[in-house]
């Protein structure tokens, strides 16, 4: 088989933007959707991919643009055989005829947004939707047939108490899922909730619901693979591992970034210059970076350390993190205690 | 150049009455600095100042007013930077002592006024903002008429910040500031009266010709330093640095001698020809008693050499520090150095790392104490950690602070408290006006220096200002108290309390320290101790958390640069055992309010 090699495409709309967020998505230019998806396909078209192993649809919103349209977009893009196809997917946007047209258009996989099963805490994350949508949103995918799917949840919004998120955890888990990613509620600078501390998560809370979700997860055979994500063997997330093995990917429409053999570069901000550029007939890109030898070496430790398989035993001094790490004399990988405090950990790779 | 179309000033007042500002529309009248390039107190050139909204560092430029040449020379308005304020009238014939028409006469207007009196300068007064609503000249122009004895008539009205009356404040400086005298024949003496160290032009020095000629082509000899030098350049700052084919007596401008070492080109230092040159040094300046101590270590410890070179050169551009080497068996080596207060030590410690590049810890601050020892030995001790044996201490006596503040009369009750909460005795209780009072009190300088300041200004809305000189030491009962990381005595931030004060001290500071200290890996206590008892405790827990949770999608760069950072941030921390604290945990621990 060649190396693996992905493809990933950015939808930047939005109907609301959440306060936590800070993805370039916008809530004011719908009037692009069409315009954009087109750009979307003509710059697929242009760029000659080979046949890909993963495509992930991200954003902004993927589900709130044309589903027939956006599965033309997709299909503009050459896989081989079992592709992963993920497209990530709003709880409010899901409706059973789309998860046809998506599973007829080659789509495998979903990433649900879930982020909490608690009324309260949706709303204090300022989300639009209800637990209810998300029973409803998931029976679809399953009705549909598309095989596996991911729920994402965040904890540590405003509010939530520990019984908050075991019951969000619970429900969660009662929905079946093959992957789960939790995310701790991280204050992204610039977003509006970064200029409201008082709603800011407490770290020890944080470590508390990461431990919960860990026990809870592992109980049902969800068995942790990097710091945030849980899946059943079989099911790790094949796009999102070619992130974190240093894999080869390409990012198309805004904002989307790409790696090639150690240079790593993103794409213009906005859809508007986005759609100009495919339009003039340049390139895309905003700027890059290539990496040089050691940069490249270091980053591959640090994103393998956040992984279940770990490091080489030569790249962290052991005993100076007596209960972070543990190691079979091959590889040192992270204990759960070392995975909550994993940059303590990275700021002594070697 | 006319001796007699010269006018030389600086301009002076209490911290924020608007000196910087008048220098802004001077230099737009005489059109020095072109429109475009103006920006809001464009002589305050350095980020600290610029960040800050404060003047630190006086500065000079030469403009041109109706056939005069005018100097003038900006001026900081904060206590602690009040030895620039006086080197900078050695180089004048006047100053323009501005006053807040909103404010009246603040404490460091009288310091001020009152060393431009020293000088023998004759004070053109200017009520300035009077464009605000608050304004109320008439009630100020008393107000100063009374306490300073400038006839109320006399004092310009001007709005520093529409340029009202600023031609007339320039009309006012040529007819009344009178020309500098000097003898262009006689040998050459010029003070030079500030420096700095320039990256590309080695020393840059401020001068002011008092007699003969300095012209870049003859050999030069400084003065005190004993030394020849070649000139290079020899200009004036208009305010672009413009080279000049000679200053003449009355002339203010800079020198460039290429200068190595910068100990050669100190402030005060009298600069003359080397052939037939002048027997005759002027009068210098006797450098300003630091008042405050502290310790300052680099924190990666190879950094020492680099942090010598570093206050040397700072040093050049402010004689008030000083400085010795210190070792430490917490913090490894590093300076011991003084300070004019504790503002001037956060910007001293903070020019050293920006301009510098180094990354400093700083002790707690100390003042000097007079330690009596049962031998009978007098000893002077700066610093806790040297601080003999309580079995071998006689007595102590800590420095006093000889305070004023002046207050609207209505906040006359809550400083009262508050000088007596820091072992104030009241000396006298003066009435400027009506409504506004003068409190002179005598104060351990040790209870001055700490948030004395903050407090007092939280206490008076901002109303109250402050000033102060030595006034002596006197016998108190003082203890260390000592600090423990993780069970470990860190030396360097031992301190000296009054007794009466140690218990509450160490349950202030371990509470400070505890907000201050960045979880670490393991728990870490924190314990306050006189003499091996432990009085006050808090403990820091472990971190549980730290990992970014999420991956950024394709975004891997970010991840990268944020790890990055952090390494950085680390590199700000100095490790004490294993504990690792910021730089600056003690000047911040010392500034949040009670
Ligand atoms: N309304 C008004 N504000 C003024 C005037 N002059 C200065 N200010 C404001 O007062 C503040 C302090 O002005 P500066 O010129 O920095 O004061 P300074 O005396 O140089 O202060 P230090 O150098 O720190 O002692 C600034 O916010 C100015 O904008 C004025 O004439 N009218
Ligand atoms: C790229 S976002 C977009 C997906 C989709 N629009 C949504 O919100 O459900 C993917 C996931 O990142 C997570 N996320 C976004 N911002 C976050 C933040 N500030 N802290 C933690 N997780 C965040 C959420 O779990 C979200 O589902
Ligand atoms: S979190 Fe998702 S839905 Fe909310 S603004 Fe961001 S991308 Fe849009
Ligand atoms: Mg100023």
């Amino acid at each position: 088989m060649s190396e693996p090699f992905g493809v990933y495409l950015h939808i930047p709309f939005c109907a609301a933007r959440c306060g936590y967020c800070a993805f370039a998505t916008w809530t004011d230019r719908h009037h692009l959707q069409a315009q954009y998806l087109d750009a979307l396909q003509r710059d697929i078209l242009r760029s000659a991919l080979p046949p890909v192993t993963s495509v992930f649809v991200g954003g902004g919103t993927p589900t709130l643009v044309d589903a027939a349209a956006l599965i033309e977009v997709v299909r503009a893009i050459p896989t081989t055989d079992g592709a992963e196809v993920t497209i990530e997917c709003n709880p409010d946007d899901v409706t059973l005829e789309m998860m046809h047209i998506y599973r007829a258009g080659g789509v495998n996989r979903v990433s649900l947004g879930v982020q909490s099963m608690v009324g309260h805490v949706l709303q204090s994350l300022e989300r639009t939707h209800v637990p209810s949508n998300v029973v409803r949103a998931v029976t679809a995918i399953k009705q549909a047939g598309i095989p596996t799917f991911n729920l994402d949840l965040i904890y540590g919004g405003a509010g939530e108490s520990l019984a908050d998120w075991r019951t969000t955890l619970e429900q969660a888990i009662d929905l079946g899922p093959s992957h789960i990613s939790a995310y701790a509620l991280t204050i992204e600078a610039g977003t509006p909730l970064a200029a409201k501390p008082e709603l800011h998560p407490d770290d020890d809370d944080l470590a508390d619901k990461y431990e919960l979700a860990d026990d809870l997860l592992a109980a049902v055979g969800l068995v942790n693979y990097e710091v945030s994500n849980w899946a059943v063997p079989g099911h790790e997330c094949r796009h999102n591992m070619l992130y974190w093995q240093q894999g080869d990917y390409r990012g198309f429409g805004s904002a989307a970034h790409s790696h090639a053999h150690g240079r790593r570069f993103w794409n213009l901000r906005t859809p508007e210059r986005y759609i100009e550029a495919v339009d003039a007939g340049e390139s895309t890109e905003a700027a890059g970076e290539d990496l040089d030898a050691e940069t490249r070496r270091m980053e591959g430790l640090q994103l393998a350390l956040r992984m279940s398989d770990g490091v080489p035993v030569e790249a962290l001094p052991i005993d100076e993190l007596e209960g972070l790490v543990v190691t079979d004399g091959v590889r040192v990988r992270l204990t759960r205690t070392g995975r909550l405090l994993a940059n303590e950990v990275s700021l002594r790779l070697r | 150049m006319d001796l007699a179309r010269i006018r030389n000033f600086s301009i002076i007042a209490h911290i924020d009455h608007g000196k910087s500002t008048l220098s802004d529309r001077i230099l737009e009248l005489t059109n020095a600095v072109e429109k475009r390039d103006m920006r809001s107190q464009y002589l305050d050139t350095m980020d600290l100042e610029r960040e800050r909204g404060i003047t630190i560092k006086a500065q000079n430029v030469r403009v041109d007013w109706k056939g005069f040449t005018l100097h003038l020379i900006d001026t900081p308005g904060h206590v602690d930077f009040g030895y620039e304020v006086s080197r900078s009238l050695a180089a004048c014939e006047g100053v323009v002592l501005v006053v807040d028409a909103a404010q009246g006469i603040e404490a460091q207007t009288l310091a001020n006024c009152y060393l431009a009196l020293e000088h023998n300068l004759e004070i053109v007064a200017a009520l300035n903002k009077i464009d605000l609503p608050a304004a109320d000249p008439d009630r100020y122009a008393q107000e100063i008429e009374t306490v300073l004895g400038i006839p109320a008539a006399d004092i310009l009205r001007i709005s520093a910040k529409t340029g009202d009356g600023v031609d007339g404040l320039l009309d006012a400086i040529c007819e009344r500031i009178p020309a500098p005298k000097g003898d262009p024949d006689a040998p050459l003496q010029a003070l030079i009266f500030d420096s700095q160290y320039d990256q590309y032009r080695g020393v840059v020095s401020s001068v002011r010709v008092m007699n003969g000629r300095l012209n870049s082509k003859s050999k030069l000899l400084f003065m005190q330093a004993g030394t020849p030098q070649d000139p290079i350049e020899v200009g004036v700052r208009r305010p672009v640095p413009t080279p000049v084919d000679e200053l003449g007596p009355g002339e203010v401008g800079y020198l460039i001698a290429g200068i190595k070492e910068v100990a050669q080109a100190r402030s005060g230092e009298t600069v003359t020809t080397f052939h037939g040159g002048s027997s005759e040094a002027l009068h210098g300046y006797s450098d300003p008693k630091p008042m405050v101590f502290c310790g300052l270590f680099p924190i990666d410890g190879d950094d020492f050499e680099l942090m010598r070179e570093s206050l040397e050169k700072l040093k050049l551009n402010d004689a008030s520090i000083t400085y010795a080497p210190e070792s430490s068996g917490a913090l490894g080596f590093g300076f011991r150095c003084g300070f004019l207060g504790l503002l001037h030590m956060e910007i001293v410690k903070e020019r050293l790392e920006r301009e510098f590049n180094l990354a400093l810890i700083a002790t707690a601050p100390s003042v000097e104490y007079r330690v009596h020892r049962t031998n009978g030995v007098v000893e002077l001790c700066d610093n806790p950690a040297d601080l003999p044996q309580p079995q071998s201490i006689d007595y102590i006596e800590e420095p006093y602070f000889r305070v004023s503040i002046i207050t609207p009369k209505e906040y006359t009750g809550t400083l009262m408290d508050l000088c007596q909460t820091r072992r104030g005795d009241m000396t006298k209780l003066e009435y400027l006006s009506p409504e506004r009072v003068e409190l002179h009190y005598l104060l351990p300088l040790a209870e001055v220096v700490v948030d004395f300041f903050d407090q007092m200004k939280s206490r008076t809305q901002g109303y109250a200002s402050l000033d102060y000189e030595l006034n002596g030491y006197q016998r108190s009962n003082l203890v260390k108290v000592d600090l423990l990381l993780n069970g470990i005595p860190a030396d360097a931030f031992s301190t000296i309390v009054h007794r009466d004060k140690a218990f509450a001290y160490g349950n202030r500071m371990c509470e400070k320290l505890k907000e201050l200290i960045p979880r670490q890996m393991f728990d870490v206590p924190i314990q306050a101790a006189i003499g091996g008892k432990v009085i006050a405790r808090e403990t820091v827990k472990a971190k549980r958390k730290d990992v970014l949770a999420k991956c950024y999608g394709g975004d891997i760069t970010r991840k990268r640069k944020l790890l990055e950072k952090q390494k950085e941030g680390k590199k700000k921390m100095k490790s004490i055992g294993r504990v690792e604290i910021p730089g600056d945990v003690f000047i911040s621990a010392l500034k949040l309010d009670d």
